[in-house]
């Protein structure tokens, strides 16, 4: 039987990054992620990790030189949060069309101004057209495991592409949780040393990053989108023997009390668990109501959000981002995902815990609540804010 | 270290790691100046290349110029994309993966993608120590998105950026890359030209033999930009160093050395002459430029004489 350990998330982040054997840490230090690097620093320095620590002086230059290490074929990692993965933002972009398998942990962070630290998602909706693959963990396993899960689909031949691993700021990052750690050999079995296609190196030149003209850009774009979509199968793939080898696996949405529900609450994110409370204080009530937590972000699961929601009556999309001008972007996914089916599921859209404010299982209950209301009025408006004064 | 100077140029490397059909224009310096030094480096080395000239010359999709590794990324980051390679090369080195040989990290950038919005990178990478080798050719503006100034770009050159006006063009005095790169206290620093190929390319040599970070920087004629004929930007790469607007020397562990000796300066007023981007100049602005070169010119001397 495998031993539980309490550890703070951020540290079993790093443990993760530890056993995938990572040759390249490159990083800049940005609340709310940076003990997941300075306890890598840590275990470079005192010869736990044998990796290069890469100690740069912006964001921009952290992945800029995790393409450079990536490119030589060494197997990169890199954390950051908010501010940063906004500093490193096109860089993010060449990471993907070049098909770099570089892996990142976000700390998800509110963007300024005003300044504000805390677990936010407009940082990811801000990279959300980057091409890499993203999904989310919702708590400390959640986060330790997907990190080795990100290293094998991002170096699966069949994908190539980089992965980006969510996980909430403060609510995530800084809890100490109660988690299995999984061994060296157990790490090792499932993820084999990466054995990079191309890579730099005299004995072989190759030329990457060649600049494309009209007549031949939209065709590289192309291949990049089929290359991010047709993902999906070995993501689920690699999830899958995730599952076999440690009996935990994951799935693109993950569902709680979905079989008979009417009213489905959708959200990304530790938010998930507070929303499972609700859940189950709604069904003392006698109330059918379930809940969908999004794992996989990129690619977007539609056809696993379209079965899960058939025949569903409303679902309560909570976003803990803005799209200032129109709606919020996970609201705007479902609807666009589900607008096609015969039978029609309501769709309504929340925003709340924005910059790290708390929404309570009560917040949900009145949210569902608001969402019936709406629904019954024939919501046609825009999503509401929640917990918000005037 | 060979010493190709007292070899006759026929017997320099015969290799070619620019394979030819680029597009540069005409007259191009920055090509001549990328020929020379990979011939002087051989084939152990990885290239990463800023966005600019070079890169778009090079690299037209599906084709490909490059007869040694080479990446493209970004415009800013090439220092940092430096530090990357070189770091991977390093652990994958340590752990076997990747045998004992030597393979030397060479950034190619201009002078906008350096000194001014490459800089930070630039600046972090050298702090860093990573053994690597930096080249900016300096052609002295943006030439790559159609001549717009840069820090680099001399006082009183006409760009599209600092056009003439009522003033003179470009009011500010270039920016001093190479005493930049001094102030990180690297193994190595050193200015060259394309004109003078066996200065360069031993430049280039010895880059490549420091351990640690060692910056070129070179200057590069710019027919279009400079608004010059495409056959003289030889000789104006001379006029530059012969005037003393572009002394060439070398900065070994903090102390400078002219490398090569052009006895008494000649008059700027040649050079600037010969050039488009200065055709507005008056005498005053020349004399101006006159002062503040041999002014500039006193204070390197005086770096070489104190040894500093």
């Amino acid at each position: 039987m495998r031993k539980r350990v309490g550890m703070e998330v951020s540290l079993a982040c790093s443990e993760a990054a530890r056993l995938s054997r990572v040759d390249v840490v490159s990083a800049y230090p940005i609340t709310p992620q940076t003990h997941i690097v300075e306890r890598l620093a840590e275990m470079v320095a005192k010869g736990q990790l044998d990796a290069e620590f890469l100690c740069v002086e912006s964001e921009h230059s952290a992945m800029s030189a995790c393409l450079g290490s990536s490119a030589v074929g060494a197997r990169v990692f890199t954390a950051t949060a908010g501010q940063g993965l906004e500093l490193m933002h096109e860089v993010l972009y060449v990471a993907s069309a070049s098909r770099l398998p570089i892996v990142m942990i976000v700390a998800n962070r509110a963007l300024s101004a005003p300044l504000n630290v805390w677990g936010d998602h407009s940082d990811v909706m801000a990279v959300r057209d980057t091409g890499w693959i993203q999904y989310f963990a919702e708590n400390g396993q959640e986060a330790f495991d997907l990190v080795p899960c990100a290293f094998k689909i991002a170096e699966n031949r069949n994908v190539l592409l980089p992965v980006m691993v969510h996980m909430d700021g403060f609510h995530l990052t800084h809890v100490v949780e109660s988690l299995y750690l999984m061994s060296q050999e157990e790490v090792d079995s499932y993820l084999p040393p990466y054995e990079p296609l191309h890579s730099l190196n005299p004995d072989k030149p190759v030329t990457m990053g060649a600049f494309a003209a009209p007549f031949i850009y939209t065709e590289a774009k192309k291949a990049q989108q089929e290359a991010v979509r047709d993902s999906k199968q070995y993501i689920l793939q690699a999830w899958k023997e995730f599952g076999a080898l440690t009996g935990r696996e994951y799935t693109p949405l993950k569902s709680y009390m979905m079989d008979d529900a009417e009213e489905v609450f959708f959200v990304i994110g530790s938010f998930s668990e507070m929303a499972s409370v609700a859940v189950d204080k709604m069904r003392e009530r006698g109330e059918k109501v379930g809940l969908l937590s999004l794992k996989l972000w990129r690619p977007f699961p539609t056809e696993e959000l379209k079965e899960a929601l058939r025949g569903k009556q409303l679902v309560a999309v909570l976003d803990r981002s803005l799209s200032p001008g129109t709606e919020s972007p996970l609201f705007t996914e479902v609807r666009s995902s589900i607008y096609d089916m015969r039978e029609k599921t309501r769709v309504i859209g929340f925003i709340g815990g924005l910059g790290g404010r708390e929404l309570s299982p009560d917040d949900f209950e009145q949210m569902m609540e608001r969402a019936r209301t709406l629904s019954h009025n024939g919501f046609v408006g825009q999503a509401e804010m929640i917990g918000v004064r005037d | 270290m060979q010493q190709y100077s007292v070899f006759v140029p026929r017997l320099l490397p015969k290799e070619e790691f620019l394979a030819p059909g680029y597009r540069s224009c005409p007259g191009c310096g920055e090509t001549l100046i990328v020929r020379m030094v990979t011939k002087a480096l051989g084939r152990n080395v990885i290239v990463t290349n800023a966005t600019g000239c070079l890169e778009i010359v090079t690299s037209p999709l599906p084709t490909t110029s490059w007869r040694v590794p080479w990446i493209h990324t970004l415009f800013e980051n090439t220092a940092a994309v430096a530090s990357g390679i070189e770091s991977g090369l390093k652990i994958l080195k340590r752990k076997g993966k990747l045998g004992d040989k030597k393979i030397k990290v060479v950034a190619f950038a201009g002078d906008g993608a350096t000194a001014d919005i490459g800089l930070q990178a630039l600046s972090g990478a050298m702090e860093r120590g990573h053994d690597f080798m930096y080249v900016c050719f300096d052609n002295e503006a943006y030439m790559n998105t159609g001549v717009q100034r840069s820090s680099s770009t001399p006082y009183g050159a006409s760009t599209t950026t600092s056009p003439v006006g009522r003033g003179v063009g470009q009011i500010t005095w270039k920016k001093n890359m190479p005493a930049i790169a001094v102030a990180h206290n690297i193994p190595y620093v050193a200015t060259a030209s394309p004109s003078y190929p066996f200065d360069l390319m031993q430049k280039a040599q010895k880059a490549l033999n420091v351990n640690g970070p060692a910056y070129l920087h070179v200057l590069s004629p710019c027919p279009p930009g400079w608004g010059t004929p495409a056959d003289i930007s030889v000789k104006l790469g001379r006029l530059a160093v012969e005037n003393g607007v572009f002394p060439l020397f070398e900065v070994v562990d903090g102390k400078y050395k002219l490398t090569v000796e052009t006895g008494p300066l000649r008059p700027i007023k040649p050079y600037i002459k010969a050039q488009g981007r200065f055709r507005h100049l008056n005498d005053e602005s020349i004399n101006l430029i006159q002062e503040r070169v041999k002014k500039e010119y006193d204070v390197l001397l005086n770096k070489i004489k104190c040894g500093a």
